[in-house]
């Protein structure tokens, strides 16, 4: 399953590219991209565990772009 | 206040401060003491963020980021006695980090505004009530009603009422295009006057707009090479710099003794060592190029394809669908005297048929003659009509016939009329050249570029129209695999873009380095295998496309070579300690950190400039 998340407030494309790394490490995730310019996550995941991917990524995100949310 | 305001409130306060505390220390005499304490009150002031980043990211283990650097080379600079540097190259930081935000937020409204096509609702009506609703609401054959400057929100057809349309946002022709009752029109464009009644042939996911949306958002993620240099280079270049930073602190000291002198040169190193101009700049000018391209109806389905276009020297079309409309038409009917007969004939025999040549015929000429038609497959056809038996078909049908020929030389398609067993005449059937084939052709042939028309068309054919568009080679007669191995022998001398159309090209399509496809008549198969595609199938777009993607490669170019140079020129003058000399010599480095970071941003926005050049 493919969804698209917005991401709020971030500034710095090489934190997007160490957040984008970091999810994509998390077990079960197929794909994941994010877009600097359009400030877009795209996670592809299985739908049964996309609410717990989604929490990790959020904590992620929090970890290396403090001030940076996730629209989920 | 938005954060943005609120930082620029605070750099301006801390700046008042900043200049107050200078002119205090230079003219009143204080005790040492308080000197240091009123600077290291203001660097607080304005570093206090970044001090907490930089310890909460390094007990996190992110070492070597933007936080953590600034923090060590200011208090460094602090423990040298440059508590004036240390307070600028922290406010030079977060003003350059500011601009930045700027910057990119700048950037990233002028693309939402180039990709400002998605509608936003559609209006329906349900039980004799107009009802506002979202376009992903609207399934497969409900009716939606679209006004005078509404955006169409679903591709449909017009079931009542017609228009003008502004299709600008989905092909870039800034023509209007009229619609009436039976024509298919397309999600995204806009009504200009009147008003229509449409059904819904599509789904919102699967309409154009949501498409080109999907395509343009995504291309991104199809890194072009330039790209993956920053990725590699930003991977190595920051833990270099910093290595080379420790080791020009700590090595020359140990034989001259003078540690201030060589601590300082080693802040600098600590300056210059973030990648964030490249990091930011690049995909920015990639992204400002797609979205350029999109809104003049060329889409690009990714930043390597851009480059590669950039690149391409050899464009190899397909001839038709292509270069030509696609549609035959009559071109010359002999006896030129005779003309009406031969076409009103011919037509008997064509009129139940709806092969392409047979509708060339009838658009030609309608009759309202019946008749009893035979076909002779491979040959033409036999008319049985009240005045006597009609023969239309090509040269072999009438020798079977016994009819007598005279020599005539063929190119285009000719189709031959007898009647009653005698030759009346011939018809000659062509495939128009579009309008701006031969501007695009002659534009590439100008910016260096060889054109080649690949054709499965007869050799005397294919040579007609090569001679009109001008191209510089041409090879005819061929099957699809042929048209393969031609690009690939093409490859070896050039990077080669394919232009097709048809589903049989879509192996072309996906072997060349670039395959560009005609939206709007091509097969779904063609638009699927390409890199790039032309919305409104016109040759000349290939040339704008190609000149936004030069552009792009030159900011990128410029940016990546401009970065590079300027903080390499910081790493040596530092090292050889030629900014030792210069009073604020920190300060040079940092600008040479936001600075160059800023102008690379503010040149990638160049290329999200549409225009006429």
């Amino acid at each position: 399953m493919k969804k698209v998340i917005q991401m709020i407030d971030l500034d710095c494309a090489h934190c997007a590219s160490k957040i984008e790394q970091a999810i994509a490490k998390l077990e079960g995730v197929n794909s994941v991209t994010i877009s600097f310019m359009t400030q877009k996550l795209t996670l592809d995941c299985d739908e049964s565990i996309y609410a717990s991917i989604v929490e990790q990524a959020k904590k992620i995100c929090k970890k290396i772009e403090p001030h940076c949310t996730l629209k989920a | 206040m938005s954060r943005n305001a609120k930082s620029l409130l605070r750099i301006i306060i801390v700046l008042v401060a900043y200049v107050v505390a200078i002119v205090l220390s230079l003219t009143v005499e204080m005790h040492p003491v308080v000197e240091i304490a009123l600077f290291v009150a203001i660097y607080l002031a304005i570093g206090y963020d970044i001090l907490y980043n930089a310890i909460l990211h390094t007990i996190r283990g992110n070492l070597f980021d933007e936080n953590f650097l600034m923090t060590i080379a200011t208090i460094g600079a602090f423990f040298i006695g440059e508590h004036i540097d240390a307070v600028a190259v922290m406010l030079l930081y977060q003003i350059g980090e500011l601009f930045q935000k700027y910057a990119v937020a700048k950037g990233r409204k002028n693309i939402a505004e180039l990709m400002d096509i998605r509608p936003e609702v559609a209006t329906m009506v349900v039980d004799g009530q107009e009802v506002e609703v979202h376009p992903s609401e609207i399934a497969i054959g409900d009716i939606f009603i679209v006004k005078a400057g509404d955006k169409i929100p679903l591709d449909g057809i017009v079931i009542d009422g017609s228009c003008n349309v502004d299709t600008r946002a989905i092909t870039g022709e800034s023509l209007p295009k009229w619609v009436g009752v039976g024509t298919n029109v397309v999600s995204g464009c806009i009504l200009l006057d009147g008003s229509l009644k449409v059904q819904a042939t599509c789904d919102y996911d699967n309409s154009t707009v949501a498409k080109i949306l999907d395509l343009v958002e995504n291309a991104t993620a199809h890194k072009a090479p330039a790209e993956h240099f920053i990725t590699k280079f930003s991977r190595y270049y920051t833990p270099i710099v910093v290595i080379l930073a420790v080791l020009v602190g700590v090595v020359p000291p140990l034989f001259d003794g003078a540690w201030a002198m060589w601590l300082r040169r080693a802040m600098m190193f600590l300056f210059v060592s973030c990648p964030c101009a490249l990091v930011i700049s690049v995909p920015m000018g990639f992204f400002g190029g797609i979205a350029a391209s999109s809104k003049m109806g060329v889409l690009v389905k990714g930043s390597n394809y851009l480059e590669t276009l950039a690149k391409a020297n050899i464009f190899a079309f397909d001839k038709t669908g292509t270069l030509t409309k696609g549609n035959f038409v009559v071109t010359d009917v002999w006896p030129q005297q005779n003309r009406q007969e031969v076409l009103e004939l011919a037509s008997i025999c064509e009129q139940y048929s709806n092969h392409p040549i047979a509708t060339a015929i009838n658009n030609a000429c309608k009759t309202d003659t019946r008749a009893i038609v035979t076909e002779i497959a491979g040959l033409g056809l036999v008319a049985e009509y009240v005045g006597g038996t009609i023969l239309c078909g090509n040269e072999q049908l009438l020798a079977n016939y016994n009819v007598e020929l005279p020599q005539i030389e063929q190119t285009f398609t000719t189709v031959f009329v007898a009647k009653n067993g005698k030759f009346v005449g011939y018809i000659t059937i062509a495939d128009e050249i579009k309008q701006d084939s031969n501007v695009a052709i002659a534009q590439l042939a100008k910016a260096g570029c060889t054109t080649v028309m690949l054709t499965g068309d007869g050799q005397a054919v294919a040579q007609k129209v090569a001679n009109q568009l001008q191209v510089t080679n041409y090879h005819a007669e061929l099957l699809p695999q042929d048209k393969v191995e031609i690009v690939t022998k093409l490859k070896q001398s050039g990077t080669v873009a394919f232009v097709g159309d048809g589903i049989n090209d879509a192996p072309v399509l996906a072997m060349a380095d670039v395959g560009i496809a005609m939206g709007a008549m091509g097969s779904d198969v063609a638009v699927e295998s390409a890199d790039i595609v032309l919305m409104k199938d016109n040759p000349t777009a290939i040339v704008t496309a190609k000149k936004i993607a030069k552009k792009t490669m030159n900011i990128v170019k410029q940016n990546i070579v401009f970065s590079i140079a300027v903080k390499v020129a910081v790493l040596i003058l530092s090292a050889v300690g030629i900014l030792d000399k210069i009073a604020f010599g920190l300060i040079v480095a940092i600008l040479a950190d936001v600075g160059v970071c800023v102008l690379a941003i503010l040149n990638s926005l160049r290329a999200m400039v549409v225009g006429k050049k």
